[in-house]
């Protein structure tokens, strides 16, 4: 039972991070309609970032944090104004591939600066330690777990209370109408994808400190899939519920499962089952809007 | 495109054929002595690079029927070819069947394969079926590590030399020989079927399905033909590729490469079968180049610039066809030949 909740309360730590990062994709989904499958990529140069600064630059960690926003922001204007906005109305395909395009460069030049290598730094970021009768919670997690929350209720905030967050949440409804009241839609995609940046990088620091930095990160991306497409690819709520869901069900299938198979790393593809199964049974996820389509 | 002058389509034969003047079928008959002439001029190592192209055309031809054509997107095609290509080395290496009976054993595996996961087409497009095809590429290959005992899991398995009748493939030229023979076939069917009718149902279910359906083409029965066509394809891929390299390994069948196939369709021009092949050729010369250009950046810049380099160049090239030729190689092809046929009049009412 102990080692039982030990996987649960793991899982859901580590699901909060997946659900920081599925927040990201499905920001710039609601937004412009763009699958961005290089969220895992902002992961992974976040978690470089957070080496970089942590370590030769010997930052403190709240100055890493901001300076890493303050890259991950350039980056996410860049990113909008030289690849996606040419894209604008082409088809999926031609958006997919961009973003995986995008995706492969950042990959490429992570290789170039770092050199692809295993990059540490463990017990940068403070520790709290936290006992729950037989079960410990590691102090990464918990970490986690916090800047997730935080990070989530401040982008709750922008939709509700702000200017541009309700004009976010207008272009997810209807891009016509919301360019006929005059808000400027390429705002609206540019600060998108900042937040996308924003939110990868952090979660890519997070999952740095607990795993350190290496070119695996980036597969992390996938697993967001998995949790938008179980949520629902246009709910915020949803990719919350569902990372923290497939963030337990992943570690208990690991736990128990992994010692019983003979390779192992089911942690690896259990996403894609879950996919699967979500993408035959239940496309439109736990709390996405089925679409109706006419001709 | 308009006719060239002086070619009339007299009879509907002469209207369907794919060559409409002798200066084509010229160009076809040079090229097929060029093909056979190949071994004699080249070095092992260019021959290395042609097969190699081959291989990637056959496996191009079939996401191009199903992708290009159907409009079935997939990011599994190497998860496919991975299938196709086991299946053909465990029949040969563990149960000893013949090369020649192996390899179509594995194209069909591969089809059935395409087919289990050519399901969900059914039901979701865009960009949810990418997310199924790549779900599945990752579950064949753990799948495959798995299966240790028939496979040999992370170790691979090794495979032996094909042989034909009595003849081994054992040296480059005879296995050049092989791939092209493959290569042309896939080349000429598939440029067929989707002048089928089967082939007009792809067309039309990739400009709009639900259009399609209200006409009377069966979504079930044509997405799931363009999954095993273009599952087929990429298992005797798959196939060619294992007896080439003597050796089964799920690295040999990476995501990467999945992603590479449908970069190479981009880049030659998706639904036509010259922007197949074109798309391949330019993108393994660009490989080319990077393997040439890598060891002098490594040493003038930093060591680690060659690996970036070949990864930047890739992802760079995608990313500048989507801007600026999101039509691809073929289509400037043709708009190069039209402005010459039309050379002084300036440019053609076009289709």
């Amino acid at each position: 039972m102990t080692f039982f909740l030990q996987l649960v309360v793991t899982g859901f730590a580590q699901g909060m991070v997946y659900a920081l990062i599925a927040i990201g994709f499905v920001i710039i989904l609601k937004c412009s309609e763009v699958f961005n499958i290089a969220q895992g990529h902002f992961v992974l140069i976040g978690g470089y970032l957070g080496y970089t600064f942590l370590v030769p630059f010997a930052l403190p960690i709240w100055a890493a944090l901001l300076l890493a926003i303050a890259v991950a922001t350039v980056m996410g204007l860049l990113i909008e104004r030289l690849m996606l906005r040419p894209l604008v109305g082409q088809p999926v395909l031609a958006v997919v591939m961009m973003t995986i395009a995008l995706g492969t460069v950042l990959g490429g030049l992570a290789t170039l600066l770092w050199g692809a290598e295993y990059k540490a730094y463990h017990g940068l970021l403070p520790t709290i330690t936290l006992k729950i009768g037989a079960i410990s919670i590691p102090s990464e997690s918990l970490i986690g777990l916090i800047v997730s929350v935080i990070c989530v209720a401040i982008l709750m905030f922008l939709f509700r209370y702000t200017k541009i967050g309700l004009a976010m949440r207008a272009t997810a409804e209807d891009l016509q109408v919301v360019q006929s009241v005059g808000i400027k839609a390429t705002t609206v995609y540019a600060v998108s994808w900042i937040i996308a940046c924003v939110v990868g990088v952090i979660g890519g620091i997070l999952l740095g400190g607990v795993s350190g930095a290496n070119m695996e990160l980036a597969n992390i991306g996938l697993k967001a899939f998995a949790v938008v497409l179980l949520g629902g690819v246009n709910s915020i709520g949803g990719a919350i519920v569902a990372g923290i869901i497939l963030g337990m069900l992943e570690n208990v299938a690991a736990g128990y499962l992994d010692p019983l198979l003979p390779g192992g790393g089911l942690a690896q593809v259990f996403p894609f089952f879950v996919m699967i199964i979500v993408l035959i049974f239940r496309p439109h996820g736990l709390f996405g809007l089925a679409t109706i389509e006419r001709i | 495109m308009g006719l060239r002058t002086g070619t009339f389509h007299e009879n509907y034969a002469l209207d369907m054929a794919i060559f409409h003047s002798r200066s084509q079928w010229g160009i076809m008959v040079a090229f097929f002595v060029f093909l056979f002439a190949c071994p004699v001029f080249f070095s092992d190592r260019i021959l290395t690079i042609l097969t190699m192209m081959g291989i990637a055309v056959i496996s191009v031809h079939g996401l191009n029927i199903l992708t290009g054509y159907c409009g079935q997107i997939s990011i599994g095609h190497a998860g496919f070819m991975a299938v196709g290509g086991y299946t053909s080395a465990i029949l040969c290496a563990k149960l000893g069947f013949p090369f020649w009976t192996a390899l179509p054993c594995g194209a069909l595996a591969a089809g059935i394969a395409g087919l289990f996961f050519g399901l969900p087409s059914l039901k979701i497009k865009g960009f949810y079926l990418i997310m199924a095809t790549i779900a599945a590429q990752f579950i064949i290959i753990w799948t495959i590590i798995q299966l240790r005992s028939i496979t040999g899991g992370t170790d691979g398995l090794s495979v032996p030399k094909p042989m034909i009748g009595s003849i081994v493939l054992s040296s480059k030229a005879n296995y050049f020989y092989l791939v092209m023979v493959f290569t042309c076939l896939a080349t000429i069917t598939a440029h067929n079927i989707v002048r089928t009718r089967a082939g007009r149902a792809f067309i039309a279910i990739r400009d709009n399905d639900l259009a399609a359906e209200v006409m009377g083409v069966s979504l079930w029965s044509y997405k799931l033909q363009a999954f095993f066509i273009g599952c087929v394809y990429a298992g005797v891929a798959g196939s060619l590729l294992v007896h080439y390299i003597g050796f089964a390994s799920t690295d040999m069948f990476p995501f990467m490469d999945s992603v590479w196939y449908l970069g190479m369709l981009i880049v030659g021009g998706m639904g036509s079968t010259t922007g197949a092949i074109l798309g391949v050729v330019a993108l393994r010369l660009l490989d080319e180049l990077v393997t040439i250009a890598g060891p002098i950046l490594a040493a003038a810049v930093a060591p680690q610039a060659a690996a970036s380099l070949a990864i930047i160049s890739h992802g760079l090239i995608i990313i500048i066809f989507l801007i600026f030729e999101p039509r691809g190689l073929y289509h400037r092809w043709e708009m190069i030949k039209a402005y010459f046929r039309l050379w002084p009049f300036s440019h053609e009412v076009s289709e």
